[in-house]
């Protein structure tokens, strides 16, 4: 499990050398066609802001070679709002007075429909709280019943489940699984989480293990920017956790995100660190250039100017068109959000913007009868 | 350096060595000795199984070595798991060197078999270090299936053209999480540092070392060359020019100014 190899690895250590690396140490990084957790290192600190520009050459030519000029489209859909976890930065905070709901399947059903009239999306996320009371396991198997016949593609960023859960959920034509570390830094994650299933830093920290045995095709990590102020140890220890899952569970494909919180975003909690556009494109094009063929995935946190400039340049994957309140595209359009998203444009003008780029919008990129192959 | 480890057994020389294609075992013998190998492999068949004191494997037999019997000249899973019976009665050893080569021209290893046999013969209680294709998903399949290191091959067997298959090492070196050695086609010193620099764990040198003018010397070479690569790997390369050049001007990163 990973968390055995995470505990080897000195948080402090790796701070240091973050910072005492050198305009060298970048350059030998960038001389390499495959560089190592070290390297990455070395492109993520602040000896390589200087090394923008050939970063972004590099990170495009990498990205081209195994993408080629295109964008994955997803769209996330918020089945639940109800949560039993405390996470202090977020909207859907156990102790925040807001109304809760759960979809029914008959409103899920009609949030689908209204999906498909935003664009031709087949690539959906369902999101849930941590309820497994209410909106366990057997719940989201239901929502991807429903969902198959709209959507070819279906990944979860839910609560960590058993591996046997995953399992059976793929028999419900689960096709890959969203987790967010949130941060690997033990003690303030503690700090985070205090209450609640998430607060258990193993049970989700291994989780992605607990994936990969039940054979689940493809795994999206996270870390979410502005909980450490070392973002870039953060990001390391995610360099290292993505190295160690491709070496044990080498069938699954892998996505990385690192979102940024906004400052004020849902009014309480204030992000530890505000992250540049300049460290955001640096950290994108390091972590291309660390592993040429990870998704790498910008949300609509970001704002619609950074999403159009940095698709081809390292991005493979982004939502458009998201709402983050549970029912938003039909149901309940007025609910509170998760999360404020910046980049509010309609999955159409996503698309056009794109285009305009040069970058080839990709709707489908599988078809629902692949999983019944073996079945 | 740090040591390599395989099946729990500690290792100073990342070197192996074959002992077939010597002028004479006086002369393997030498070579052995001035390699600094601890890992020898020989071929069954070129074994008096019944007879102790057969000759070739005296020159082989020294403390510190460990004897790695090949299943060399079998044809098939099968074969190969009788092979590695007798093999374990008559040299005392669990350790298995599994080559399974139908084809008798080139001596290129049979993927299908050797994972059926891999699999067989882990069950059975054997150390097993298959030889086989430089084929990274081939490499996975052996990992699971229990192998104790991947033999890959550089080149084809006894041709000395080094690394030809550099692009499907570095997968399979990357991908790994048990030894990876790669044998056959090393044909060099500056070969098998090349390997060693890349992130290899050992390297198997036989026809290189065998074949030479001077065997003793040549043994020599390629115990410093290994020696060389790996100490590189640890120590980190420098800077290889060819993917950075510096430019002026910014025209993908203009938009964050």
């Amino acid at each position: 499990m990973f968390s055995e190899e995470l505990e080897q690895i000195s948080w402090e250590q790796t701070s240091e050398a973050i910072l005492a690396k050198t305009e060298y140490d970048v350059m030998r990084a960038l001389g390499k066609e495959h560089c190592d957790v070290d390297d990455f290192m070395a492109l993520i600190s602040p000896a390589a802001a200087p090394f923008l520009e050939p970063m972004a050459r590099l990170s495009k030519k990498y990205t081209e070679e195994r993408f080629g000029k295109t964008i994955s489209l997803f769209i996330p859909l918020y089945l639940t709002n109800s949560c039993t976890n405390s996470c202090v930065y977020c909207g859907f905070h156990v102790s925040n007075p807001m109304k809760r709901t759960i979809l029914t399947f008959e409103e899920m059903e009609n949030e689908y429909k209204a999906i498909k009239k935003l664009g031709p999306f087949e690539n959906l996320l369902l999101v849930t709280g941590e309820n497994p009371a209410k909106a366990g396991v057997d719940y989201i198997a239901k929502a991807l019943d429903i969902a198959k016949p709209y959507f070819s593609n279906l990944k979860i960023e839910v609560m960590p489940l058993k591996a046997e859960e995953y399992k059976a959920l793929t028999e419900h034509g689960l096709n890959g699984v969203i987790c967010f570390q949130e941060t690997y830094h033990k003690a303030n994650y503690n700090i985070y989480h205090p209450r609640g299933m998430k607060a258990d830093f193993e049970w989700r920290v291994n989780g992605f293990d607990r994936m990969g045995q039940a054979g689940v095709h493809s795994i999206g990590m996270g870390v979410l920017i502005g909980l450490e102020k070392e973002w870039r140890t953060d990001l390391t220890m995610l360099a290292y956790h993505l190295r160690y899952l491709q070496k044990h569970y080498w069938r699954t494909k892998y996505s990385v995100n690192f979102p940024r919180m906004c400052p004020s975003e849902n009014g309480g909690f204030q992000p530890n660190v505000v992250m540049t556009d300049k460290e955001l494109a640096q950290l994108t094009f390091a972590m291309r250039i660390f592993d040429h063929d990870v998704d790498i995935s910008f949300s609509t946190r970001e704002p619609a100017y950074i999403r159009d400039n940095m698709a081809g340049l390292g991005v493979t994957t982004m939502s458009a068109g998201s709402k983050t309140d549970p029912g938003g595209y039909y149901s309940y359009p007025q609910q509170l959000e998760q999360f404020h998203v910046t980049d509010e444009r309609a999955a159409a003008d996503v698309e056009a913007a794109l285009r305009k780029m040069g970058v080839e919008p990709v709707w489908k990129d599988w078809d629902a009868s692949f999983d019944l192959i073996g079945k | 350096m740090k040591k390599l480890i395989i099946a729990g057994r500690e290792f100073e020389s990342r070197l192996f060595l074959g002992t077939g294609k010597f002028k004479s075992n006086e002369v393997m013998e030498q070579s052995i000795l001035a390699s600094g190998t601890e890992m020898v492999t020989v071929a069954m068949k070129r074994i008096e199984l019944g007879d102790q004191e057969d000759d070739m494997l005296k020159h082989i037999v020294h403390p510190n070595i460990q004897l790695l019997p090949n299943t060399s000249g079998v044809r098939d899973a099968e074969e190969a798991v009788f092979a590695a019976q007798m093999a374990r009665e008559a040299f005392g050893t669990n350790w298995l060197k599994l080559e399974i080569h139908p084809d008798p021209r080139y001596l290129l290893p049979d993927s299908v078999e050797t994972l059926k046999a891999t699999e067989q013969l882990v069950k059975m209680g054997f150390v097993v270090l298959p030889y086989c294709q430089a084929d990274p998903t081939l490499c996975k399949h052996l990992e699971e299936a229990g192998a104790a290191t991947v033999m890959p091959l550089g080149a084809p067997i006894g041709t000395n053209k080094g690394l030809q298959t550099r692009d499907f090492l570095r997968i399979i070196i990357e991908q790994a999480t048990i030894p990876v050695v790669v044998d056959a086609g090393i044909g060099a010193p500056s070969h098998a540092a090349e390997a060693m620099e890349m992130g290899a764990d050992a390297c198997l040198v036989n026809t290189a070392i065998a074949v030479a003018g001077n065997p003793l010397e040549m043994a020599v070479a390629f115990k410093e060359a290994v020696i060389a690569g790996r100490r590189a790997y640890e120590a980190g390369l420098g800077v290889v020019s060819n993917n950075f050049e510096a430019e002026a001007s910014s025209p993908l990163t203009s938009f964050l100014n």
